[in-house]
């Protein structure tokens, strides 16, 4: 069945967040959600970086990995891929916008272990989009990740000074925060559907 | 450092998962079934024991600069090897664990573990630290589905337990409950005792 691009866009940021629904891409969430600005840093980069290797990645599986027949390869390829893209874009920053650097750069590194822009690339491949719905997937994937943390990020900076229990604060409130997310975002699932 | 020392430090004191919040990811997506969790586990422990042991002795060999890359590298190759296996022998669970098999490279425990132990310790004693805290992954896996799976489906394994009269709970099959739970087991885990007495 062929959907729309535009229908799978929208349903990666809400109907089926890659953090909410896939739990792809938690670590860097718990530890950098601790603020509003360096969470939008992080949002963005991760924006950036899966809306190209999600069309990188296509390209390399259907035009390298498939004809040459190596697709068991394609854990290796797919990383490689990931950790040179953001190496290149890292240099690439640092060298023409030392501002952008400054503000972005930093995020670069901790996003090649990010497992939501691998899982990105896998789930692509598994559901056999088409190149324009692959960059779709990805580019809305980023931004609902973007979303997801930035109301983390808001609310856990709104709670910092309440009382919690000891053995709750820190990752357990944070996690429940994102549970009640999860459940909140379980409203919108009327909207699109998809898989 | 003995050996079981080794192991009881990183598979229980030292947690990944509840110490260090690593490795959430898919502790959190497959943990609905105890069967899938229990392969996930065993996959990733398979991958922590090899990926430790070879990442510890070539690690004099491997420049500083390219660290990361090769240590992912080698973690990659043996993940194929945990999927290939998987698909040829169990297709089905193959086919329910999908990507979360291949993002056992992107675990940060595996990682974790290569930077923090493997880097510096004889080969042998990072196999037993690999898993270590694999297994305590696994556990914590298992913990989470045993609950998610008796509630949601009212099985363990597959094997109805609960009787007909049962009203299975959806939302323990869905996402926000894995949140749920895995806050709960860190909250209880992380109360200091004399809280608790």
């Amino acid at each position: 069945m062929e959907l729309n691009p535009l229908i799978i866009f929208i349903a990666a940021i809400f109907t089926s967040n890659i953090l909410l629904t896939n739990f792809l891409g938690m670590c860097s969430f718990l530890s950098v959600s601790k603020e509003v600005e360096s969470s939008l840093g992080l949002g963005m980069a991760v924006v950036f970086v899966m809306t190209i290797t999600s069309a990188l990645n296509y390209a390399v599986y259907h035009f390298i990995l498939v004809p040459l027949d190596i697709i068991y390869l394609q854990y290796i390829i797919f990383i490689i891929v990931i950790a040179a893209f953001v190496q290149l874009t890292e240099m690439i920053i640092e060298r023409f916008s030392p501002i952008l650097y400054y503000s972005l750069g930093i995020f670069l590194p901790l996003i090649t272990v990010n497992c939501a822009i691998l899982g990105v690339s896998l789930f692509m491949v598994i559901r056999n989009y088409t190149f324009l719905q692959s960059i779709a997937y990805g580019a809305g994937s980023g931004l609902g990740w973007l979303l997801a943390i930035l109301a983390l990020a808001g609310i856990r900076q709104k709670v910092k000074e309440k009382y919690v229990p000891a053995g709750l604060a820190g990752a357990g409130l944070s996690l429940i925060i994102t549970g009640i997310m999860a459940l909140a975002f379980v409203g919108f699932s009327g909207i699109v559907v998809i898989q | 450092m003995k050996k079981k020392e080794i192991f009881i430090t990183s598979a229980f004191t030292e947690n990944s998962v509840w110490r260090q919040i690593l490795g959430i990811c898919s502790a959190l997506a497959v943990t609905n079934l105890m069967m899938n969790s229990l392969v996930m586990g065993l996959g990733v422990i398979f991958t922590l024991a090899l990926s430790g042991f070879t990442i510890s002795l070539i690690r004099d060999y491997i420049p500083k600069r390219i660290r990361m890359m090769v240590q992912t590298l080698i973690i990659a190759s043996y993940v194929i090897i945990v999927d290939l296996f998987l698909r040829a022998n169990y297709p089905e669970i193959s086919k329910a664990l999908g990507p979360y098999v291949g993002l056992i490279i992107t675990n940060c425990i595996i990682m974790g573990r290569a930077e923090a132990f493997a880097g510096k310790n004889s080969p042998f004693d990072s196999m037993i630290d690999g898993i270590g805290a694999g297994v305590g992954y696994t556990f914590v896996l298992l913990v989470i589905a045993f609950v998610r799976e008796i509630f949601g489906f009212g099985t363990l394994f597959g094997f109805q337990v609960m009787g007909d009269w049962w009203t299975k709970w959806s939302i323990m099959v869905m996402a926000p409950s894995a949140f749920f739970m895995l806050a709960i087991l860190i909250w209880i885990i992380n109360t200091p005792k004399k809280q608790v007495g």
